[in-house]
């Protein structure tokens, strides 16, 4: 039994990585193949064949948890007194929490909002262009980049060195401050702009994804639209303003609502850059700190759950944009 | 990466590079052929040094940080990556440190980062192919109800379930092996691959289903011979979706696998150093394009696919 749980050699890894593999293949082809070779099957077993363990990964590690957590966020730090509103209060009125959630709110409306902007930007500027490919790819790349290796990436290009003697700086963002003539920064310290400066490297892993996701809406536009609207003289900006952006709406809203949610998410940039220092917290990552730093469990899962409540609008917003676009069509 | 954890608008299978293909001015005539030209070129120079601009932003710091990860440590820490060509010296020695360097030894970690990611994608694209076949075509009572359900719990938000499954795990006395590890991943990817699955198979020609039920194929046989074939598209759209997501994880794996060198995967270990280490960028430096190069490989080299799944749910307009 011990085998299965404790591997340390790399052999022994993969071999329990194949195990898993071939285990869970193994049991989906048993239950499939049983359900073929009976004869008349009733409906039901055929659906619990294919949806069953779906639905119990799916009771088991997101309803049932769900619940426990909205059920721990009524209870103390220890999870053993019951205290009602308590932890909701603390979140909205302690000083630090406030601090947490001014941070959270500058995130979710600002990266949305530049991201696409410079997503939607772009995407228009290289459309139908020679290099259109590699340039989009540029772009993209951030977005394969690990949240904690685009910290580290923009850890170090904001990274400080004092203005003395023969001392060089080393962070590309210093180094073109000091060729302005200006004083090194120290980005991550100074508050609050060190938020800001946090929640540029998300802009520019999402700016990779609003872009695609513009481009493909923009090159869906019908022909017939932009040449009316060029044969009527509308030109650049003006067919930008007119044309192409109310007709790319629906993907607007994807893209908006897509990134907000990506972003209430956001724990390992805070974590990497700052450590949730100098007030940069935010409330995915004041959860973690409250759970498993601060032991108060009671805290982090009211945390979590105003997390779950400020992503349910956001959803709900995208759905009925969904609907609103599928009945125009 | 982004959990594009949004739900998309219904997708289809086509190709936005065959649409732009499709819509491409003919080439005979003399008036569109120069139309084809004018469109070619950007609309002014504006624009190009604009697009060249954010090109170059956008790639800089990545750039500056690989060109850092071969410099020797004495010129890291007293020069920027910016003045190489008059601080010459290139060297390996990082990445053999950052590698298999005994204090950091990245190299099991990555051997980690492998075992943990594979399974969490194959099983979650198993189970959602099932599902959503289920769900597109096997007509039964509630399915209606039952997809609008699982779709609605793309809502909720890992953190969420994060305590109360590792109080579970640890019941359980499996804690911190690689079945937890496994098995959360798939559990968190279901609610969206089903989404996306659905989507696709929904885009399937009813015929062609009708037609094998016709010959008499029971859903198994539908589901293996019909659909499977026309799906891979979409299945390899998802699992480099899937394959991205859970290399560059590091949430899930903090909580259920801690820092230990038996699990804990790349990210972990490079998110300890930048803690730890905060300022020995010869290191981190390494240690991050360590951690980027496979998803980097995966993405460059299958990006139509990552993009077609980004897709999913290409919006007409």
């Amino acid at each position: 039994m011990d085998w299965f749980i404790h591997a340390e050699t790399v052999g022994h890894k993969f071999a329990l990585m194949l195990v898993a593999i071939l285990l869970f293949v193994g049991v989906m082809g048993a239950i499939l193949f049983g359900i073929d070779k009976l004869k008349r099957v009733p409906t039901w077993a055929v659906v619990a064949a294919f949806l069953g363990p779906t639905l119990l990964f799916v009771v088991f590690g997101l309803v049932y948890p769900g619940l426990n957590t909205i059920k721990a966020s009524l209870y103390d730090a220890k999870g053993n007194e019951f205290v009602g509103l308590d932890n909701y209060v603390t979140a909205f009125t302690q000083d630090q929490f406030q601090t947490v959630l001014r941070n959270t709110l500058l995130w979710v409306v600002l990266v949305p909002l530049v991201a696409t902007l410079i997503g939607l930007v772009y995407a228009v500027l290289v459309d139908r262009t020679r290099f259109e490919s590699m340039a989009k790819t540029l772009i993209f790349l951030p977005m394969a980049i690990s949240l904690v290796g685009a910290s580290i990436i923009w850890r170090f290009v904001y990274e400080f060195r004092p203005d003395q003697g023969n001392i060089q700086q080393i962070g590309l963002a210093n180094q073109i401050l000091v060729w302005l003539g200006l004083d090194p920064y120290q980005f991550l310290l100074n508050q609050p702009w060190n938020t800001f400066f946090l929640i540029a490297v998300m802009i520019w892993i999402q700016a990779g994804f609003a872009m695609t996701v513009l481009s493909a809406a923009i090159k869906a536009i019908p022909d017939d639209i932009t040449e009316a609207a060029r044969l009527d003289g509308l030109h650049g900006i003006g067919m930008f303003r007119y044309i192409t952006v109310p007709s790319i709406r629906p993907a607007l809203v994807v893209v908006l609502t897509t990134i907000a949610m990506g972003t209430l998410k956001v724990f390992d940039i805070v974590r990497t850059m700052t450590g949730g220092n100098f007030n940069t917290s935010v409330v995915a990552y004041e959860f973690y700190t409250q759970s498993f730093r601060a032991q108060n469990a009671g805290l982090g899962a009211a945390l979590a759950v105003i997390l779950f409540v400020l992503v349910i609008p956001i959803i709900v917003y995208n759905v009925r944009q969904l609907r609103l676009s599928e009945e125009i069509r | 990466m982004t959990n594009a954890s949004a739900p998309l608008p219904p997708a289809t299978l086509v190709d936005p590079e065959e649409v732009d293909t499709a819509r491409k001015p003919s080439r005979f005539g003399r008036v569109d052929a120069r139309a084809a030209r004018v469109t070619r070129k950007l609309s002014s120079p504006w624009a190009s040094l604009t697009a060249i601009i954010i090109a170059i932003i956008w790639t800089i710091p990545t750039f500056g940080l690989l060109v850092t990860s071969f410099r020797p440590r004495s010129e890291i820490r007293t020069s920027g990556w910016w003045t190489l060509p008059w601080n010459p010296g290139l060297t390996l020695d990082n990445y053999q440190e950052a590698l298999f360097g005994s204090s950091t030894s990245l190299i099991t970690y990555f051997v980690n980062s492998i075992v943990i990611t594979l399974p969490a994608v194959i099983i979650p694209i198993s189970l959602a192919l099932l599902a959503a076949y289920a769900l597109a075509w096997i007509d039964f009572k509630g399915r209606a109800i039952l997809f609008v359900a699982i779709f609605a719990l793309q809502v909720v938000p890992i953190q969420v379930t994060l305590i109360p499954l590792l109080s579970q795990y640890v019941s359980w006395g499996i804690a911190g092996s690689f079945w937890v590890i496994w098995l959360s991943h798939s559990i968190f990817a279901l609610p969206l691959a089903i989404y996306i699955l659905h989507n696709f198979m929904k885009d399937i020609p009813p015929s062609l289903v009708e037609a094998a039920r016709m010959d008499g194929a029971g859903h198994v046989k539908i589901f293996f011979q019909v659909l499977m074939p026309l799906l891979t598209p979409a299945i390899a759209s998802f699992a480099i979706f899937q394959f991205l997501w859970v290399w560059n994880d590091l949430l899930v794996a903090l909580t259920f696998a801690g820092g230990t060198t038996d699990v804990a995967p790349l990210t972990v270990r490079v998110a300890e150093l930048s803690g730890t280490r905060g300022s020995q960028w010869q290191l981190l430096s390494a240690g991050a394009f360590i951690a980027l190069v496979v998803p980097l490989i995966v993405f460059l080299s299958l990006q139509r696919y990552f993009v077609r799944g980004l897709l999913a749910g290409s919006v007409k307009g």
